[in-house]
């Protein structure tokens, strides 16, 4: 387990090495000259100077791509060109309310879709089962800031049950923060959970029709027994990887709901910095989210092994 | 060599069009992509000018100028959602048509060749591990605003995917029979390629192509959202929406017209995608109940 576990940390170093060299040409190799471009328009020559040299622009290319990566790997992503801040601290200042709402989003998705995605596999070619698939298709289908705005509308603007827009922190109290982001995590999951679903149905069919399911229902043990018990667990592999992979999705999502609903979080931070130029926060995020993403997905092929003994690495 | 050729997996365009055909969700989705790419090449006889400012009409109610009302400018909505189907449709197609073209030539490349294979999975793993839209509204902004660039921006995340599709189809159909026959009779290599072993690959890159073209609709639409798509003159529903955010409370409606519509257009390429691999897998259609 340990040697799996290492070994694939191993094999992520390369990918991270990758991302990192992308986000930075991506970044530096752009058209025009960022020192003037940061500047403004009314900027002495004698200031653009300064900015170049604050932001080694005057270095060669691989020179800066070598500082930067060496400080990334000591936390250190530079500053924020508009608010002098370093990037590491704007990220950590905004951590909370993504993280809330991620965590929130996957809990609702996997209490929304599991079941669904069980009783669609269970009631197969039935009209629940076309009615969960129509449903599941439509709401992958509608962008997730159609369904936010929708959701706000319905359940802030008429019904007035929830917040229309912002973040309350958990030090406030956990319910209010619950509040404030029953809608965003609604929204997220809706779109989230049409994808979880789908697969439990198609893997929860494939492990219906083996061997073992006949012999359970042979032996008279209870429906929800066998679908729970002996069908659920054995199709839980392709349902977490999908979790894992739809990770990526969710933290898409996650930059475009915050700013549908206004929540100070890492989306909004990156979006902000995008819209601002300020290229070592865009930068700096872009790879924080990355390597998230490479670590969830070691997490989840970790998680392979308590569901199937024969994984071992 | 008859018999090779015979051995050769026929293309799945015929039956495929025939089980469409018999389709009634697949027509209705046909139908209504009809209409909107009508829609989009007629505009300006379908439509008014979606440019024209009226402040003195601003968010006006439905009337006989403006059928669906006026925005916050007193532009007329209608006439916004109308041209507006020109910039999702011509993302959404754009980046399937580059996506496929560039997807299977390296998705080919990676499959065949063993060290190229190995170099290219590093690669899009690498390309994927940065989340799809946050690459894009990065490639968006950098390379300022217009039509090219969001189809680039978007195109770029969604190579990788399609990539490694067609190399695993094509690890897959070169092991088969009829390819290492042709192999050992000496076909050269781009006859091989193009009569043995893109066949096989056609059917997922043509449903992957339907699910790209469909979440680079999503795509465009979320760019124009945050404001870093095309300019925000160029009617885009994406766009719509963003401008509609201000007065939300007081005109939903403007919200709603460019979200329905993008949604219905989202869902009729997704159903068609679904429908195509449902009738390319038939492995789907026969399963046991419980």
């Amino acid at each position: 387990m340990l040697t799996y576990l290492a070994g694939r940390i191993a094999s992520a170093v390369p990918i991270v090495l990758l991302v990192a060299i992308f986000i930075f040409s991506l970044v530096n190799l752009t058209p025009g000259d960022p020192a003037v471009l940061l500047a403004g328009d009314n900027a002495t020559p004698a200031q653009v100077e300064v900015i170049r040299e604050r932001l080694h622009l005057d270095q060669p290319l691989p020179t800066r791509f070598v500082v930067w990566a060496g400080n990334a790997l000591r936390l250190d992503l530079g500053e924020s060109i508009y608010s002098n801040q370093p990037v590491t601290k704007l990220i950590a200042q905004r951590l909370e309310p993504t993280f809330v709402l991620a965590i929130a989003t996957l809990i609702l998705t996997v209490v929304i879709a599991v079941p669904l995605g069980v009783i669609a596999a269970w009631k197969v070619n039935t009209w629940i089962d076309r009615g969960i698939m129509a449903f599941a298709v439509l709401s992958f289908s509608v962008p997730v800031f159609v369904i936010g705005y929708l959701l706000a509308y319905v359940f802030a603007v008429q019904l007035k049950w929830l917040p229309v827009q912002g973040y309350v922190p958990l030090a406030d109290g956990i319910l209010a923060t619950l509040r404030s982001v029953a809608l965003p995590a609604m929204a997220l999951a809706l779109v989230f959970a049409a994808l979880i679903a789908r697969v439990t149905r198609a893997s929860m069919l494939e492990v219906l029709s083996e061997n073992h399911i006949r012999t359970a229902r042979a032996k008279g043990l209870s429906t929800r027994r066998i679908l729970v018990i002996h069908a659920l667990k054995n199709a839980g592999v392709p349902v977490i990887t999908v979790i894992g992979i739809g990770f990526a999705t969710l933290i898409g999502g996650v930059v475009v709901t915050e700013s549908v609903f206004n929540i100070p979080g890492i989306g909004r931070l990156t979006v902000d910095a995008i819209t601002r130029r300020d290229y070592p926060v865009v930068q700096g995020v872009i790879l924080f989210f990355s390597v998230l993403l490479i670590l969830i997905n070691i997490a989840v092929d970790m998680s392979y092994a308590l569901f199937d003994p024969r994984v071992k690495g | 060599m008859a018999i090779i050729e015979s051995a050769v997996p026929s293309h799945p365009v015929g039956p495929l069009l025939r089980h469409m055909g018999r389709n009634r969700a697949i027509t209705l989705c046909c139908l209504f992509l009809i209409v909107l790419v009508l829609l989009a090449i007629f505009a300006p006889v379908v439509a008014g000018d979606p440019l024209k400012i009226d402040p003195a009409h601003r968010l006006s109610s439905p009337e006989a100028g403006a059928i669906w009302g006026r925005d916050h400018l007193g532009r007329d909505v209608f006439a916004r959602a109308v041209y507006g189907t020109r910039v999702s449709l011509l993302v959404g197609f754009s980046v399937a048509i580059l996506t496929t073209v560039f997807g299977v030539a390296i998705g080919v490349y990676a499959g065949l060749s063993r060290i190229g294979g190995a170099i290219v999975m590093r690669l899009t793993d690498a390309m994927m591990a940065i989340p799809a839209i946050l690459l894009a509204i990065a490639f968006a902004s950098i390379l300022n605003a217009g039509l090219l660039t969001v189809i680039i921006a978007i195109a770029i995340p969604e190579i990788p995917r399609m990539v490694r599709l067609v190399r695993s189809v094509v690890l897959g159909v070169r092991s088969q029979p009829h390819v290492t026959a042709a192999i050992s009779i000496g076909t050269s290599g781009l006859a091989l390629i193009w009569r043995h072993i893109l066949p096989g690959t056609m059917g997922p890159v043509l449903v992957q192509a339907t699910y790209a073209c469909a979440s680079a609709i999503i795509a465009s639409a979320v760019l124009s959202f945050l404001g870093v798509g095309i300019s925000p003159e160029v009617p885009s529903w994406g766009g719509m929406m963003a401008d509609a955010r201000s007065t939300f409370r007081v005109q939903p409606v403007l919200m709603l017209y460019p979200g329905v519509l993008l949604s219905l257009l989202v869902l009729a390429v997704n159903i068609l995608g679904d429908r195509l691999s449902d009738t390319l897998d038939p492995r789907k259609s026969r399963r046991t109940s419980l």
